[in-house]
């Protein structure tokens, strides 16, 4: 195979593995939020990825979450030897960058950042919101669908999976959602249920309500989140409307008609 | 003044705006200039198009801009000034309380200028809310929990030195204490604004009035836990009203837990000037309905009277304010601006 080929198929299961970490805040794929800005292969074994956040202050233990995220993920692929990441236009980028890269210990460095916090009892908070998020898309999906709360919280995990959802973000959120309900260990065969709490407890009919009032607390505060991450997102780096229309006056007022290549790459030391 | 389609005469109270320069003049550092493109992003992610504005008067706007956003084009009657100085920032502080009181001399009655000070300074900042009283008569002032001051990243609400500013507070008769509870960026501490120090400073500080700005999102399930257990906490609608814009549902969502957790009587008006210009603000929010099934699923309805609360009268008790009598001192004194 002739390199450019090579490259280009490395690439891809790069972005394939990318798209496996997740902002932990948003609980959405870091490729869907635009933060990856180049995958680049070096000689046949080295990977380098650059990415940068919505704003400058972005909390340090999301970004560093998502740095040692690619680092796991895109290190995890066979042909690859060395991963290096780099997070731009943060005010901790330097430290991030240098906790990830292994120039001084990541998990000092984060605990120094996070006032005492280790990166595992971080992912768990997250963790247990992006749990509760993607049961409560599902869930809600099912009610839409004329499911009584009786029929929800008796279903099993073969229902689930027999179950096709009609609505698109349920359908996108059914592999995310089996998939972590599998890695926590809240459910093991088919006749296990499809829907517990976090903690593994069981949803009553009678606690229903109370418990979908609870998940949607936790799904209002990421959105908000996630708006503004999109929001800040796009109108930090000036992107170009990609929705293929002709850019208008608001775009030039915004100076979002010149492209990425024109942003300065440094990095903010301090 | 806002007139509704039927006629009615809304008094408004705007909780919460700013008179700032964060011009690359005053910035101090490149956390100057990352502070105000950050508020510039905010501007541009939530603002209707048509009201956009560009980045060097969003930088620094003028007095005129000011009374003609709020007072001509826009419905406000009243707004209270938040005071963020950002000193490690910007080189003559980011929203200062000289230059909001200087600006605000025109038309005085209009305005309630809040101060602001940092615990951490000790003994000074025990002098300085002193000074603020005596020079400005301040009834608020504004809490900014994750300013940076030195080697330090932020603070608590419930630190020792925080409560003996809040005592002098107390004793001094500035009642009125609205802290920043906002959107996660940072300084260093994992997390400045957490919300649980308002549980703290409430209950240890009932005669003051703990006006949690931005409504604690997004953590507005630990706020609304806090200002259901605490009488004396209110929540300020700051960058969650923009979200009616763009997603309407997502603001009737946020509405409805707020109507559900902490009650008509403590919700306040606030478009977080400049960030936002409340003339469309209101206009929206006025017109605005939540849906039914979110009307039912939390028991809850935004009424016209619910918005009249909402939009000034909340305030006008927090601030002492006598809505009549204002309403007629205002109808023969209107806000004007010279011909440009």
């Amino acid at each position: 195979m002739d390199v450019p080929a090579r490259n280009t198929r490395q690439e891809g299961q790069v972005w394939d593995r990318l798209a496996r970490v997740a902002d932990p805040e948003l609980d959405e794929p870091i490729t869907d939020m635009g933060f990856v800005e180049r995958v680049a292969i070096v000689g046949r074994e080295a990977v380098e990825v650059d990415f940068r956040l919505p704003t400058y202050w972005c909390s340090p233990n999301f970004a560093f979450l998502m740095a040692d995220g690619i680092r796991r993920e895109v290190g995890s692929l066979p042909w690859v030897r060395r991963v290096r990441v780099r997070l731009h236009d943060h005010m901790f980028a330097e430290r991030v960058n240098n906790g990830v890269n292994e120039a001084q210990d990541f998990a000092d460095i984060f605990r120094e950042l996070s006032d005492g916090d280790d990166l595992d009892a971080v992912r768990a908070k997250f963790e247990e919101k992006a749990f509760q998020r993607r049961q409560e898309c599902l869930i809600e999906a099912l009610v839409a669908e004329g499911f009584p709360a009786s029929g929800i919280v008796a279903m099993t995990l073969a229902d689930l999976d027999a179950h096709a959802f009609a609505d698109t973000a349920a359908a996108a959120q059914k592999p995310r959602y089996r998939a972590l309900l599998l890695e926590l260990g809240l459910a093991w065969g088919s006749d296990d249920l499809a829907f517990r709490r976090y903690d593994g407890s069981a949803i009553t009919e009678a606690g229903f309500a109370e418990h979908m009032a609870a998940l949607r607390a936790v799904r209002i505060n990421m959105e908000f989140n996630g708006a503004l991450c999109r929001g800040l997102q796009g109108t930090r780096y000036k992107e170009v409307d990609r929705s293929g229309k002709e850019p208008e006056l608001v775009d030039f007022i915004l100076g979002r008609v010149p492209p990425r290549a024109d942003r300065p790459g440094q990095t903010m030391t301090n | 003044m806002y007139k509704t389609p039927d006629g009615k005469e809304i008094f408004v109270i705007d909780g919460h705006i700013h008179f700032w320069d964060g011009s690359p003049e005053n910035q101090a550092n490149i956390h100057g200039k990352q502070f105000i493109e950050c508020f510039y992003a905010y501007h541009t992610a939530l603002s209707p198009k048509e009201q956009l504005w560009e980045k060097s008067k969003f930088e620094k706007y003028s007095e005129d801009d000011l009374y003609r956003d709020l007072f001509i084009d826009g419905p406000d009657d009243m707004a209270i000034i938040q005071t963020t100085v950002l000193s490690d920032f910007y080189k003559t502080g980011f929203g200062c309380i000289q230059r909001a009181t200087d600006m605000a001399a025109r038309a005085k009655d209009r305005f309630i200028v809040n101060g602001s000070f940092d615990p951490r300074d000790g003994e000074k900042a025990l002098e300085y809310i002193h000074f603020m009283k005596e020079t400005y008569d301040i009834t608020g002032v504004k809490m900014y929990t994750a300013e940076w001051n030195g080697a330090s990243k932020g603070w608590r609400l419930d630190d020792p030195q925080a409560y003996r500013c809040f005592e002098l507070c107390e004793k001094l008769g500035i009642k009125n204490i609205h802290v920043h509870k906002g959107p996660t960026i940072i300084p260093l501490n994992k997390d400045a604004f957490d919300v649980h120090d308002v549980d703290h400073a409430a209950t240890d500080f009932q005669g003051l009035n703990w006006i949690v700005e931005h409504c604690g999102l997004p953590r507005l399930d630990d706020f609304c836990w806090i200002a259901v257990q605490e009488t004396n906490v209110y929540g300020g609608l700051a960058v969650a009203l923009p979200f009616i814009h763009g997603r309407p549902r997502y603001f009737a969502e946020v509405i409805a837990e707020l109507l559900f957790w902490v009650g008509e009587d403590k919700i306040l008006f606030g478009s977080d000037y400049a960030i936002w210009t409340p003339q469309w603000l209101v206009d929206k929010f006025w017109n605005f309905e939540l849906p039914e099934d979110i009307k039912q699923e939390r028991g809850v309805d935004l009424t016209p009277e619910i918005k009249e609360k909402i939009l000034g009268l909340n305030a006008a008790k927090l601030y002492n304010i006598d809505i009549e009598a204002k309403r007629k001192a205002f109808a023969q004194s209107p806000v004007q601006i010279a011909a440009e």
